[in-house]
Parts: structure tokens; sequence; C-alpha cells
């Protein structure tokens, strides 16, 4: 039993062991999604928050649906038409709703180190569901999950990140999360897009895609988030397209049963052509219905958690004790 | 395997390395029960056509395997087995830290209009029946839900029990029951030892 972690705010520090443990414990909960009745009374009387500070529909749904498969009661905040629009800080946001006795906040939020920042001053569990450029923990979980049910082990695989790392906060948990199980991580993207030095966190830069893709066992293929990118760093659309799209004939240069992940939402045409998005070596839908068993087994592992690990910022980059 | 008081945090020595309580059924003992209850399972259910057993992870299966081969021999075809996990249905999830390790549940059949024998090695204060019978339920709706255990040891805290049983063993609450079975331990027996006194 390694995991006993309060909250789950990044994976990085997270041995092996816990991140196992909450893969195994995913897997019990993956067989209730395919019984009649998908639920468990697991979380039975227990409260969540889902605190969404930035838009989300899929990663809030599967969250939601984590929830009630787990038999706890839930509410949903969105930042929209809210409190914090009149100007009322983070902290006593969820100071008030922690006064409605929730015990667990699920928070997204622009700012990296908004969920830390939240565990120093709730009592209750947080989970990140993404902060700033910083970690989605969650995401790296299932991706994690996805890639050991369908290639039986972690430890060796060759696996390629492809596309703009350097607002992803989706690989930087991957990053720390297939170090830890042993996997051998490439980094693949324009230099535009290439945080400065990531390399010393331990895995392969590449500026070429060829390069990157060859022998890769899994590709995991990041959106190009238009949304955050103003200041010029790709030249068009069509130019990242053909360039860094993934497509099958570059495909071919990758291990003959390479499988291909996305966080999703896709960008068809974009960063991946479209019959690879719904082809054979996709495993994108299977992430999304990992999505909701892997966030039951964190709901479900941190309500009993009580090791406080990783909450103060100084402490991060060294070991953190269970 | 050990079933030590519930309000007692688990001893944390594995019982096997200890010296050897006192016996309370020997391998002799242990098959005469199981055929026992295989008998008297299909006295209440002669044809057997919708029987089915399903253990309770962990110490109902090798349990289970005894009694699934009697039952095969008597009534000639082969029982139905599955394995419930009930870890996720214990009532106990809110007070209890860390939380215990979640195992598989198969059932390879639906048990929908069956009669269901779930075994069990012991039987205490019947809170895990209680969690496997919400459990099944979550699965379907059997005709009939029966429980067949090896030991009923007694100190039930809800009301609860066992239709078959291989043998009552009365225990004070500070005694362990431990099921040594030739499968996962190489022997075949039950043996009852004393705790050790906690810490105050």
């Amino acid at each position: 039993m390694s995991f006993r972690r309060k909250h789950l705010l990044g994976l990085e520090g997270l041995s092996r062991e816990e991140i196992l443990e909450v893969l195994d414990t995913a897997r019990s909960f993956r067989q209730v999604l395919d019984r009649p009745i998908k639920r468990v009374p697991s979380l039975q009387g227990a409260t969540a928050v889902n605190l969404f500070f930035e838009p989300s529909t899929r990663t809030r749904v599967s969250f939601e649906l984590a929830e009630k498969r787990l038999s706890a009661d839930l509410v949903n905040f969105s930042s929209v038409g809210s409190s914090v629009s009149k100007g009322e800080t983070l902290r006593d946001t969820v100071r008030n709703i922690e006064a409605m006795r929730v015990e667990l906040v699920v928070i997204r939020h622009s700012a990296s180190g908004a969920p830390h920042f939240l565990a120093r001053h709730i009592d209750g569990h947080v989970v990140n569901a993404g902060d700033g450029a910083h970690e989605h923990p969650t995401q790296a979980l299932l991706d994690l999950y996805t890639i050991r049910e369908e290639m039986a082990q972690l430890a060796g695989l060759k696996v390629a990140i492809v596309g703009d790392i350097a607002h992803s906060r989706v690989a930087r948990s991957n990053l720390w999360g297939l170090k830890a199980v042993g996997a051998e991580v490439t980094l693949c993207g324009p230099t535009t897009l290439m945080p400065v030095e990531i390399e010393r966190i331990g895995a392969r830069v590449c500026h070429r895609l060829e390069e990157g893709l060859e022998g890769a066992d899994i590709v995991m293929v990041l959106r190009l988030q238009l949304e955050r990118m103003q200041g010029g760093f790709v030249p068009s659309l069509r130019e990242y397209a053909a360039t860094w799209g993934i497509t099958r004939s570059r495909l071919a240069l990758c291990a003959p049963d390479v499988r291909i992940l996305h966080p999703g939402p896709i960008n068809r045409g974009v960063e991946i052509a479209n019959d690879l998005a719904d082809g054979p070596e996709s495993l994108i839908l299977d992430q999304v219905t990992n999505g909701v068993a892997v966030r039951m087994a964190v709901l479900y592992l941190i309500r009993s958690g009580t090791a406080d690990g990783g909450v103060a910022i100084e402490a991060s980059g060294e070991g953190q004790s269970a | 395997m050990t079933h030590p008081d519930p309000k007692a945090p688990a001893p944390i020595t594995d019982p096997r390395d200890r010296a050897p309580g006192r016996v309370v059924l020997d391998a002799a003992g242990i098959e005469r029960a199981t055929t026992r209850i295989a008998h008297e399972i299909l006295e209440r259910d002669p044809d057997a056509d919708d029987l089915v057993l399903v253990a309770i992870v962990r110490g109902g299966e090798p349990v289970a395997k005894l009694v699934g081969a009697k039952l095969a021999e008597l009534c000639g075809h082969p029982v139905p087995t599955g394995a419930l996990d009930i870890t996720l249905y214990r009532d106990d999830l809110r007070t209890i830290s860390p939380h215990p390790i979640v195992h598989s549940t198969e059932l390879p059949f639906d048990v929908e209009g069956r009669v269901l024998v779930l075994v069990d090695d012991v039987l205490y204060t019947g809170r895990t029946v209680r969690a496997a019978l919400g459990a099944i339920m979550d699965y379907g709706r059997p005709r009939a839900i029966q429980l067949a255990v090896l030991v009923d040891r007694g100190h039930r805290e809800l009301p609860i029990r066992a239709d078959y049983v291989g043998k009552n063993v009365p225990t004070a609450q500070r005694e362990n029951v431990t099921v040594f079975l030739r499968e996962e331990d190489g022997e075949d027996s039950i043996q009852i030892d004393e705790m050790e006194p906690e810490e105050p």
C-alpha cells in the first residue's frame, strides 16, 4: 500500500509504486464501468466540488462521472458569472465552499500552483485538474493506464511526445510519470514551442519530427493550442501541419505496433491526420473511457490519504515522502 | 486468511510466521465439512440447474473451489463459479486509512434468476456478507442468495446468518481464526491463536 497522499497535485515526485497502485486500482473501477449498474457506494456521503476557473467540458464531465459512479455528491462551479467575477479571491471562494462541508475539491486554474495554494489553506482533499502550464496529473495517469492496458508494460517503452510542449501541462505530467515508470521519453516540436533546458528533466529533445518518431512505440500528439498562442510561434496552421502533422507515412517510421494518444480535443488535419485519429492505432477513445476509471481511482485513494507531501512549493523537485 | 477483531488495528506479522495455534479443524475435518456443505446445498436445490457459487475474495476462493469440486462430483456437471471483491462496498471506508487494496471481481454468468451461494472462509461480524449482498444486487436479481462458510466464529454485529456451516467455533474477540488451505499454504487446517495485546 504505497499511495497515502492526501492530495494529487502533480506527478512530479510520485514514486513508481504509487503510480502503479493508482493504475491497478483503476483497473477495478474500469470493470465497474462495464456493469449494468455503473456505480459503487465507496464515496457515499462525500461531497466534491469541481472548481473550474478555465473552460473545460471533457475533463469536468469526466470528473463528474467519476464522482457520481462513486456515489459521491457533487457541485460544479465555473468562474463565469460567479462571485469571482465580482472580485472574490480564490481563497475566499474556497473557504466559502468548504464552509458548506465539501471535502473533495477538483480544481482547474490558469495559475500554476493554484492547487498547491488551495491545499495549504483548506482542510479538504485537492485534485489538480490542470494548473497553468504546470501539471495535469489525472490526464497523464489515464495516458499511462491506457498505454499499460494496450502494451502490457511501461518500462523500456519509447514514447514520443509531439507538438506544443511549451504550453502543455499534459506533456509535463506525462514526462514525470513516464520517467518514474521507466519509459524513455522524446520531446519533439518546433524550437519556438519547446521550453528551454527541458532536457534537464530527463527527456531527449529533438526538433525534427522524423527523428523523434523513429522507433517510437507510442506517439502522444499534443493539440496546437490556438487560444494560448498570441506571439507568432508558428507561421501558419498549414505550415505546422505540413512539418509536424502526424500522417500515415510519418507513422511508418515508428515501431510496427505503434499506438497513438491525444489528450483532446483534436484539431483534425492539423496535428494529426483524419485517418489516423480514427484508425486502428488510435487509443484516443480508450483514453476517454479510461479517464473516468482513473479519476475514480484517484478520488478513492486520496479520500483516505493523510500524507501532505508536495504541498509546499519550495519542496518540489526533491523526493517527496509518501 | 486472518479475521482479527475489526475494532483493533490489524496485526503486522504474517500469521503463518507465528507459532501454530490451537487447531480447530484439521485436513480431514475440512474435507468432511466441505463434503457435507455440498450435500446440504444439493438437498435444498436437488436440480442444481440455476445454482452458482460466488466466492468472496480472497478467503472464500479456495473454499469455493473445494465445495465446487464436490458439487460437480455429486450432481454430474460443473457448477459455475465466480469471485466477488467487496472492498468498494465496505461500510468502513470512511474511517479506515489507508484504503485496502481493491481486487478483481469476475462473474462469468448472469445472476438474474439464479440460486447464488456466497462462499467465505470465516463468518464473524457479518459486515463482509452485507457488503457482498450489496454488490450482488448491483449485478442483478438472483432468485435466492444463500451463504456457505467454513467456520462461524460468532460475534455477529448485523442480523446475518449462514445457511451452510462447516464448523461452529466459539471464540473470544481477541482471538484470531486463521484458515490454511493447501493451495496457498501447503496444508489444510483451521487454527485459533491469540493476538498480541495492543500497546495502550
